[in-house]
């Protein structure tokens, strides 16, 4: 189970939400690829590395009963398409909050949290979750 | 060259558990240990917290308020007695959530509660002497007490992150001063799950005698009393004893009033004074002194003068959440759950 070497590649944007910014045609993507799904060929050499600001709004969510096993100490859970504010969308966990609280477009920033471990003695892989924006208090 | 505080920002878990309800399990009188230990709930981490989440949380809160770029940070340590990896530095992965990588320095330390301290003393004198031009001290802890240990009863889960150095100060650091000895009243060996203690040793030899010579060394070099300051905060592994020391030192509840947190939080060991002092600084005014002393088993105590500056009116504290506001949208857990939460329940399968 040597998947340290993968997932440590992808932690700059695993942690600090960098993704991709097509120049061709504007777009951002998440997570980071070589070309634009939209534009494809017509974005070659034009693929801009971003960091995205992991602000959003959910664009839709479920709460899971029965899912992964790194997460069954955390079940029921919930997972979310949020549609960040650059556009891109991102699936992710929605966290401190439970399901009654949330609807659609509810404002949500990304926060880092284990997202598994490689048993007892491997590697623990942190990522990105989201949490719900709280209204401040007058 | 003056050195203080750029920025600070804190993290407290959203769980929490009542003494009562661990009494109810061990069949101890919750309410009385609650009422003894004056502490009314304790946080619990999430089953995705620990130390590196709660110290990066901290550390991005820390950012949020200053204009200073990450890669001017050149020195990061992290202070705990619960790094995830025995061998594995937390630091090099909150130096790279914050962006500050590869161009600086990292270290974990360790001394109990008090390592946060430690990596501020140090972050000053890497500042003071120019080395570096910011550096980040942290301390933060998800602690465990042993099922039905007394322990059980304080250990929780928070920490604060502060940007040290000598530009834009909110707060300047005047003097600190640690006094240190070998005192065996807290201790987990390597690979333990969860740590031993003294039991009453860990009171009068260890904690007072150690925070009270703290205090006093400190303000003995400063020439001051406790009149001198606007506030105080002590190491607070439950809510009695820093309101007894500070008793002793002759501060009056108000000066100690906005830094204790463990009524409400419980110990969060490495982050205890670090959180105190972020509560303070969250209401603080220019002018206002402060002092700080943390205690850490083992035995040693780290002792600061601050003193807040004009520089705190422009200062964009709302931009992070307060302590204050880290301890709303709580939700309270059962012991069973607690358990689960915190590993306490062994599953097959490994
Ligand atoms: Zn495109």
């Amino acid at each position: 189970m040597a998947t340290a070497p993968r997932y440590w590649r992808e932690n700059p944007s695993r942690y600090n939400m960098v993704g991709i910014k097509c120049n061709s045609c504007g777009r951002h993507f998440f997570p980071p690829r070589a070309i634009c799904p939209v534009c494809h060929r017509k974005s070659v050499g034009k693929i801009e590395i971003t960091k995205l600001k992991g602000e959003g709004k959910i664009f839709s969510f479920t709460e899971v009963q029965e899912g992964l096993e790194e997460l069954s100490l955390q079940r029921p859970y919930i997972v979310a398409l949020v549609e960040l504010t650059e556009g891109a969308r991102v699936t992710g966990q929605i966290i401190d909050c439970e399901a009654c609280d949330l609807t659609i477009g509810t404002p949500v920033r990304a926060t880092l949290r284990k997202l598994s471990e490689e048993g007892p003695s491997g590697v623990i892989h942190y990522g990105y979750k989201f949490v719900p924006i709280k209204e401040k208090a007058p | 060259m003056k050195v203080g505080i750029v920025s600070y920002g804190a993290y407290i878990p959203r769980y929490r558990i009542t003494p009562e309800e661990i009494g109810k399990v061990w069949g101890v009188d919750g309410k009385s240990m609650s009422k003894g230990l004056m502490i009314n709930c304790k946080s619990v981490p999430s089953p995705d917290e620990d130390t590196i989440t709660i110290s990066v949380e901290a550390a991005r809160n820390m950012m949020r308020r200053c204009g200073v770029s990450p890669k001017e940070i050149g020195a990061l340590y992290v202070g705990s007695e619960s790094h995830p990896y025995a061998v594995k530095p937390t630091g090099t992965i909150v130096a790279e959530a914050i962006e500050a990588a590869p161009h600086l320095t990292v270290a974990d330390y360790e001394f109990a509660c008090k390592a946060g301290t430690a990596a501020i003393q140090t972050c000053m004198g890497l500042v003071g002497s120019g080395m570096v031009k910011y550096g980040v001290a942290i301390g933060a802890d998800t602690s465990q007490g042993a099922p039905g240990d007394a322990l059980e009863f304080s250990a929780s889960a928070g920490g604060a992150a502060f940007l040290i150095g000598s530009e834009k100060i909110i707060a300047t650091i005047d003097n600190t001063y640690s006094f240190t000895t070998d005192t065996p009243d807290f201790w987990r060996r390597e690979g333990q799950m969860y740590p031993r203690h003294g039991g009453r040793f860990t009171g009068e030899p260890a904690y007072f005698k150690h925070v009270l010579a703290g205090a006093k060394g400190l303000m003995e070099r400063m020439k001051s009393t406790s009149k001198d300051y606007t506030y105080a905060v002590f190491h607070q592994p439950n809510g009695k004893f820093p309101s007894r020391v500070a008793k002793q030192l002759g501060f009056a509840d108000a000066q100690i009033k906005s830094g204790l947190l463990a009524p409400m939080i419980g110990n969060t060991y490495s982050g205890a004074v670090p959180l105190g002092l972020a509560a303070i600084l969250d209401e603080a005014k220019a002018g206002d002194r402060i002092l700080a002393v943390a205690y850490g088993s083992g035995a040693g105590s780290d002792a600061f003068d601050i003193t807040v500056t004009q520089e705190i009116e422009s200062y964009a504290r709302g931009k992070a959440p307060t302590v204050k506001e880290l301890n709303t949208n709580l939700k309270f857990l059962d012991y069973a759950t607690y358990a689960k939460f915190r590993g306490k329940i062994l599953l097959g399968g490994e």
